[in-house]
């Protein structure tokens, strides 16, 4: 019973969100870009290249407000060109987004080799060039009550602002979306762009307001990983995490709570899988890892294939607007 | 002349596409509070000039007033600010809002959508009052009917305060009591001083309704008249250049035996809804059975099963013989195997491959035949250019060239290739959609003559098309279908336009002659 | 009407998306410091200046061929196939099974089999995405996206685990038998003293590749299939009216294109390593996606487009050697080459248009 419940305890919940929110930050940049009708599989790219650049400028500058702000920068850089692809010039969107993982995975490698000379990585960061876990009140007074105690000071407290900044995310996300008019807005043009069109505003500066929504968010996505969740960029450290929150978007059916809860779920799996002992000793027999690193890709072809719930797509999603009559 | 403004004035508009001149040197004047139709046929440049006037495209030459100002109409923005409102012939709403989202968005009063929305509602119940205009705010489009959503873009340009409306093709989808209905509410609007510009190519509507007419033909307006001063006559020979034939030379029909026998079919589209409801018809060798309806009531669905392109439940002979409707069977291949040859109603979407050559588009769903093939493996591409070849010469496709690309030929030639290789085959029995749509008028006598020519040879017909005129000219016998229902038969001597558009509507032979025609429209 | 005639687009598409590539890789080379002429100069020298270069890219070319066939047969019924990198390393572990497994007395005899075993281990890889997509309607792209990582996580626990020799620390199968090794270049055409190819893992794999390229040729522009196979492309509802059913299109075409990418493993896993190594792949099937679009999916496109990459990775690999630029330059002008073609081909053509246009009305007046 205890080995089953361990599987819950407050270490691996805490591990779960920690791993979660560059999932959820990514989902959601993910949901504002297809929202508007345009796809977007170089969340992946935008991550890596923020990563990056945040570390970069974090370690140069010692402040990591400023490699955040850098790591943005960059994600939103390659979120016009990914307009520009799909937008100005009509491109296919997949094409475009398989080219941006592309070019983060080797601009990375390349400014980093130059810039720092490590293979590819930049070195650890230290102190104020990181985002450190914020120590809730009390935290270490209340450590002794049993659970709450625990709960308090490393589950809901002791994490990195960026966590909270993901979480506060989805109900804005939400709002955003359905109780305001850029919301409608964006809905109806990821819907029918001809309608957007027709009612006198602009497609494309809608959707180009999206794909650089979708850029900051992925910026912050990837500043969380390099200045928060690991001290320093590695080559290829999104290690397909880009492509998990885009399953976790296809998971939550495109809506903002479903999201959170599809990043918690894929969160989760990550963190158990760093600790197969636990599974061991829970179920009595060995889990594979490897089983629990495909899960959240089996779970999505599942949901893809509509055994579980079908997830629709918004109608005008991959389709570059072209006006008729 | 009076000294009111005109509510919109053109003066020489020009638009070209490449080598196309859509709309040449064109002027019109609209007095406010008038209806004012557009007539011409398919491809004439009416929706260009008002896509022009909407902002969608910029003028090559040419001045828009609005009330006597001279504006610009760079987008849809400017034109919305002139007080041009537009319904476009493809509703352009977004289906899965409510009705009151989808009359806001784009006309919001901030950034909070709350109160735009609680003010719309408040709106939409004075603008219902107002002009008759009902419709449940908080239904979503894709769950009510075109007629409604008809209103809802009505509803659309009416909250954005158009004092102009532009309608294109509205009852292009309607039945007629719908589109009596959206005649009364235009009528009202007028009333109200609204102009009104409806773009038509029926000539019924424009002579019910409008107050002026202007005829466009091949991008030039040929003439403006008060359509009190006019006649249906008159207008169609401005509308073609010269008489038209609306009567196809035949003789009567000698049908023989049934080839195609039809029995309690149905069909179940994907969404559940039931388009075919137990479908009962006959088609004989030597006869062509037309069949009528307002578009969307089940025509399209009962050529796709008959063409094996859907799956359907029920009875189908052909030649004596069950055709399989869900199995291995079911599809176009075994059809052709079976005899039967298929112009489909959309030949851009269906009868051809736009970026293919001439020569491949021939041996397009034949491909398996024996003479376009050297082995079990592969095509004898060069046979089919040949036979394509003979076949462009027989039909008189110009430019005469195989390799050309489907897409780089008028609309006549490409449904010319189609017919082709569809009645070149010999086949018993000819599905024939909407034969005309999109055909310049040359070739419009051309296909009559030859699906003419395959009914006489003892071929069986059965001819879909939403044109009235067009069932009326070569049926021999015609069905009404409406709701995926037959409503009667009739027989063309024996009937008029009026009869078969009731029937059209959802009457049936006994209540079409028993009620009196305005107690029907309400329905 | 098409303003640019077709021979324009399938060559000055690719040709000016080549050379903006080029340009900006040269400002990026620039940009870290290094001199882009000396590090083209390296490039062109380690690639192709020596039959030793030419056996590594050529050896690379081989890779680049399969995947990218696959993704162009894929193309052709308008399907992206993303997954190539996953059936590639599905094929691989057909081609290692059939090579532990089975003892065969001959090469000749072993590369028939393991094309055999690459191509079946991937097509199923392949197929179940394509039956996904035709039967439940899910998105293509994304499934075989998931594929991959099903793939790697697969590989991974077999080469950790079952395939993995006792005794053995890293991640691989147990060398093939001697009898299974395919003859390289230079056991191929080397004759008296001098040996040249030398060393390079260049095999008989290339000449399977270039049989390959003339059977999809065939394939595509002969067959019936391949009639069907555009058909469906290039429009499904005039295929369905044809009675092309679209479901057998999907099917065959996706595991026609898995097949291709398995297909990979002949050269890189039977020719080259000798045993299945983790990560075989090495992103050779996500550059048959720039090779497939910049050869306009066109068999001899390709070839040509395979041999580029080819010749970019060979030169990168000495790049890196000698400079301080690291291969990732190579995933750079990748990048930008997928860009150029796939989606920003507009941004080319646009001008092109122009361009012709213009001369059209000096030709005419």
């Amino acid at each position: 019973m205890w080995d089953f419940l361990n599987l819950f305890s407050v270490p691996v919940l805490e591990t779960s969100i920690r791993l979660a929110t560059p999932l959820l930050l990514a989902c959601l940049a993910g949901l504002f870009s297809e929202r508007a009708g345009i796809f977007d599989i170089g969340l992946e790219g935008k991550m890596l290249i923020a990563a990056f650049f945040s570390a970069a400028i974090s370690f140069n500058t010692g402040s990591v407000w400023l490699g955040l702000g850098a790591g943005i920068l960059a994600s939103v850089t390659l979120s016009i060109i990914h307009g520009l692809a799909s937008i100005t010039f009509r491109g296919n969107q997949l094409i475009s987004g398989v080219a941006i993982n592309f070019l983060a995975a080797g601009m990375t490698v390349l400014i980093a080799q130059s810039w720092f000379k490590q293979g590819g990585r930049t070195p650890q960061l230290e102190g104020a060039a990181r985002f450190n876990p914020i120590e809730f009140p009390f935290a270490e007074t209340f450590m002794p009550v049993p659970v709450a105690g625990p709960v308090y000071a490393s589950l809901i407290g002791g994490h990195a602002l960026l966590v909270y900044v993901a979480i506060a995310m989805v109900p804005l996300t939400w709002w955003v979306l359905f109780r305001t008019r850029f919301g409608l807005r964006l809905r109806a043009v990821g819907e029918n762009p001809a309608a957007v069109d027709t009612a006198g505003v602009s497609v494309v500066g809608l959707r180009n307001a999206a794909v650089l929504i979708c850029g900051v968010l992925c910026g912050l996505a990837g500043a969380y990983l390099a200045t928060a969740l690991q001290a320093g960029f590695v080559k290829d450290m999104t290690a397909g995490r880009g492509y998990i929150a885009l399953a976790a978007l296809i998971f939550a059916k495109w809506r903002p709570w479903y999201a959170l809860a599809a990043c918690l779920l894929f969160g989760y799996l990550q963190a158990i899988a760093l600790r197969p002992d636990l599974l061991t000793a829970a179920f009595g027999f060995k889990v594979q890892i490897q089983l629990l690193d495909a899960l959240p890709y089996i779970l999505t072809v599942v949901i893809l294939a509509g055994f579980v719930g079908k997830a629709i797509p918004p109608r005008a999603g991959g389709a570059p607007y072209v006006k008729e009559r | 002349m009076t000294d009111i403004a005109p509510a919109i004035e053109l003066k020489g508009i020009s638009k070209a596409f490449g080598p196309v001149q859509a709309n040449k040197d064109i002027s019109i004047r609209v007095m406010p509070g008038t209806i004012h139709g557009i007539i011409g046929e398919n491809g004439a440049g009416k929706s260009t000039l008002m896509s022009i006037l909407y902002g969608f495209y910029k003028a090559d030459k040419g001045e828009v007033f609005i009330s006597g100002r001279k504006t610009e109409i760079p987008d849809s923005q400017a034109a919305i600010a002139a007080g041009i409102g537009m319904v476009f012939q493809h509703f352009k709403l977004v289906e899965n809002f409510t009705v009151l989202e989808n009359v806001v968005l784009g006309a919001e009063d901030g950034w909070s959508l709350g109160p735009s929305l609680r003010k719309a509602r408040k709106e939409l119940i004075n603008l219902a009052d107002e002009y008759g205009l009902n419709v449940d705010p908080d239904a979503l489009i894709e769950e009510i009917g075109v007629g409604m959503q008809q209103r809802v873009e009505i509803l659309k340009a009416l909250y954005r305060q158009a004092d102009i409306l532009i309608l294109d093709e509205p009852t292009g989808v309607l039945t007629p009591a719908e589109a009596d209905q959206l005649f009364r509410i235009l009528q009202r609007l007028k009333a109200e001083g609204k102009t009104i510009i409806l773009i038509t190519h029926k000539l019924r509507e424009i002579m019910d309704v409008t107050d002026t007419v202007s005829v466009m033909r091949r991008g030039e307006m040929t003439a403006t008249v008060k359509t009190s001063e006019t006649s249906p006559q008159q207008l169609a020979e401005l509308m073609v250049g010269r008489k038209v034939l609306l009567r196809v030379d035949k003789t009567p029909a000698k049908p023989r035996e049934a080839v195609l026998e039809v029995k309690g079919l149905n069909v179940t589209d994907d969404k559940g809804v039931h388009r075919l409801k137990g479908i009962d018809l006959t088609v004989r060798a030597g006869e062509v059975l037309g069949i009528a309806g307002v578009a969307g009531n089940g025509q399209s669905e009962l050529l796709e099963v008959l063409g094996g392109i859907q799956s359907g439940e029920g009875s189908v002979k052909l030649n004596g013989a069950e055709i399989d409707l869900t199995g291995r069977h079911s599809d176009g291949q075994s059809r052709r195997a079976r005899g039967v040859a298929h112009v489909p109603e959309d030949r851009q979407r269906e009868g051809l491959i736009m970026n293919f050559a001439a020569w491949e588009n021939t041996g397009f769903g034949y491909h398996h035949d024996d003479r376009y093939n050297r082995s079990r493996l592969m095509m004898d591409n060069a046979a089919l250019r040949q036979d394509t070849e003979e076949k462009m010469d027989r039909f008189d496709v110009r430019p005469p060239n195989p390799k050309l690309a489907a897409k780089s030929f008028s609309g006549g030639n490409q449904q010319k290739i189609v017919l082709a290789r569809e009645i070149e085959r010999n086949p018993d029995l000819l599905l024939i959609g909407q034969p005309t749509r999109g055909v310049d008028i040359g070739a419009i006598e051309f296909i009559h003559q030859q699906i003419v020519a395959l009914r006489d040879q003892g071929k069986a017909i059965l001819l879909v098309s939403v044109e009235l005129e067009e069932i009326l000219a070569l049926s021999d016998r015609i069905a009404v279908m409406f709701d995926g229902q037959i409503m009667g038969e009739r027989l063309p001597d024996e009937t008029d336009e009026k009869e078969l558009g009731l029937m059209m509507a959802g009457m049936t032979r006994e209540a079409a002659a028993a009620q009196p025609q305005n107690a029907a429209q309400e329905g | 009407m098409d303003v640019i005639p077709k021979w324009a687009d399938a060559v000055l598409v690719p040709l000016i998306s080549l050379i903006l590539a080029a340009v900006l890789s040269a400002l990026v080379i620039l940009a870290i410091g290094e001199d882009p002429v000396a590090a083209a100069k390296l490039m062109v020298e380690g690639a192709v200046g020596s039959t030793y270069g030419w056996g590594y890219t050529l050896y690379y070319a081989t890779n680049f061929i399969f995947t990218g066939l696959a993704v162009s047969v894929a193309f052709h019924a308008r399907m992206f196939n993303i997954g190539g990198e996953g059936q590639a390393m599905l094929g691989g572990l057909g081609v290692a099974l059939v090579c532990l497994y089975i003892p065969f007395p001959h090469w000749a005899l072993a590369l028939p089999v393991a094309i055999i075993g690459a191509a079946a281990f991937a097509a199923i890889w392949a197929a179940i995405p394509a039956y996904l997509q035709a039967k439940r309607g899910s998105h293509i792209v994304i499934t075989t996206i998931m594929f991959n990582f099903i793939a790697a996580a697969l590989l991974n626990y077999l080469l950790v685990g079952m395939l993995k020799p006792s005794g053995a620390m890293d991640p691989a199968t147990a060398k093939f038998a001697a009898t299974t090794h395919l003859p390289t270049f230079q056991d191929l055409f080397s004759w008296g003293e001098k040996p040249v190819f030398r060393g390079a893992p260049a095999n008989v794999s290339f000449f399977v590749s270039l049989l390959a390229c003339v059977a999809v040729w065939f394939l595509i522009w002969r067959t019936r299939l391949g009639f069907e196979i555009r058909a469906y492309g290039e429009s499904e509802s005039a295929a369905k009216y044809a009675g092309i059913s679209p479901t057998k299109i999907i099917m065959i075409s996706m595991i026609i294109s898995g097949a291709l990418a398995g297909c990979m493993a002949i050269n890189n896993v039977m020719g080259e390593a000798e045993r299945l190594v983790l990560g075989s792949v090495e992103g050779a099937g996500f550059i048959g996606i720039a090779v497939a679009l910049m050869g306009r999916s066109h068999p001899l496109g390709v070839l040509l487009a395979a041999i580029l990459f080819g010749f970019l990775y060979q030169g990168g690999a000495e790049l890196a050697l000698w400079t301080n630029i690291p291969r990732e330059l190579i995933i750079v002008i990748q990048a930008l080459v997928i860009m150029f073609t796939g989606a920003l081909d507009n941004m080319i053509r646009m001008p092109l248009e122009k361009i012709f246009l213009m001369m059209r009305k000096e030709g005419a007046a």
